[in-house]
């Protein structure tokens, strides 16, 4: 069964969408494709996530057998929109070289922008992302750039065309979760306007909820559903757990203080003026 | 002639990209092709002439994070 919210607030949830170049989503959960123990419970898992969006390759076809073809009529029995990414591109012309070959086969002009840059991290080379975002978005593309929390980066992304940020919490696989929250908040802080999604390092519930209660508008994971000891709870439970932070990021968190204060009134407090034994 | 499809040598008699993708059974599988690294969309193919020693890369859906 897929996921239903159990937040109380139906009004404003049912107000509360997402929009990515002009398309509305009600999920802000992103959900990668690979990884998964087999591919019913990769089915499982996406429904159970509630995502309507997940992410999809190209890759050569390996073996004998068709594993693409029955992997696209998997996904596209989901019913879901897909995003194809430009993994492990190292250069500008990969990059934009996969990203039309993914349009022709997917037929989105939606792609996850990657150019990575090294290898112990797999972060982006932003110079390289920048341009090849400049190009694809030239050419009719609706580029989601996987960035750093890097403003500057941002901005020229921005400026190249972009209308979606994604910068990484932590990298690709680590499950690290939010490695840099106060460099996160302060691009929430600069780009109000902009959709912002935390994309790769998230490995619990937990790292996601604190994405959403600094503003952040998605997450993009696919590996700490993938690599669960139970991926269809865990998609569930990332779920809740987006639906909880998003919340909790509209309810106005309160701000917090270095000193205590109480929270059970003071004034008629037993004992007051009573000399202690 | 020869020309190497998805980085293995391969002796084909295909004259286009079109041809060579029956040739290699890929039917109506759904791919997507590039010829010496520029990519070929699906229209162009019929009309994308092969010689010896192209690269040919054909890549299908696959999971993808």
């Amino acid at each position: 069964m897929p996921w239903k919210s159990s937040c109380p607030d139906k009004a404003a949830e049912m107000t509360d969408t997402l929009s990515f170049y002009g398309e509305t989503l009600t999920s802000r959960l992103l959900v990668g494709t690979a990884l998964y123990p087999s591919p019913a419970i990769l089915a499982d898992a996406i429904r159970a996530s509630g995502a309507e969006v997940v992410t999809v390759s190209l890759r050569r076809e390996s073996g004998a057998g068709r594993a693409g073809e029955s992997f696209w009529s998997l996904i596209r029995n989901l019913g879901v929109r897909v995003l194809p990414n430009t993994a492990g591109c190292r250069t500008v012309k990969e990059a934009v070289t996969t990203a039309e070959m993914a349009r022709d086969v997917f037929g989105t002009p939606w792609i996850k922008l990657e150019v990575i840059g090294e290898d112990d991290t797999l972060q982006p080379d932003v110079f390289g992302l920048v341009e090849a975002a400049r190009i694809l978005s030239r050419d009719g593309f609706n580029v989601f750039p996987y960035t750093t929390e890097d403003l500057v980066v941002a901005e020229k992304l921005l400026a190249a065309g972009c209308e979606v940020l994604m910068p990484w919490g932590a990298p690709i696989g680590t499950g690290r979760g939010l490695n840099n929250p106060y460099g996160l908040k302060a691009m929430r802080a600069h780009f109000p306007g902009v959709p912002l999604v935390v994309d790769a390092g998230i490995g619990t519930p937990s790292h996601a909820a604190a994405a959403m209660e600094l503003g952040y508008d998605a997450i993009l994971l696919n590996t700490a559903i993938a690599k669960a000891g139970d991926p269809v709870a865990m998609a569930k439970a990332f779920a809740l757990a987006l639906d909880a932070g998003r919340l909790g990021y509209r309810a106005g968190p309160m701000e917090p203080r270095d000193m205590a204060a109480p929270s059970t009134p003071v004034i008629g407090r037993a004992f007051t003026g009573v000399a202690r034994a | 002639m020869q020309i190497s499809v998805n980085g293995k040598a391969h002796e084909v008699q295909a004259a286009t990209l079109a041809t060579l993708l029956a040739e290699l059974d890929y039917g109506d599988a759904t791919v997507a092709t590039a010829l010496n690294q520029a990519f070929v969309r699906a229209t162009d193919r019929k009309t994308t002439a092969l010689k010896d020693g192209d690269a040919v890369e054909i890549l299908v859906p696959r999971q993808g994070g």
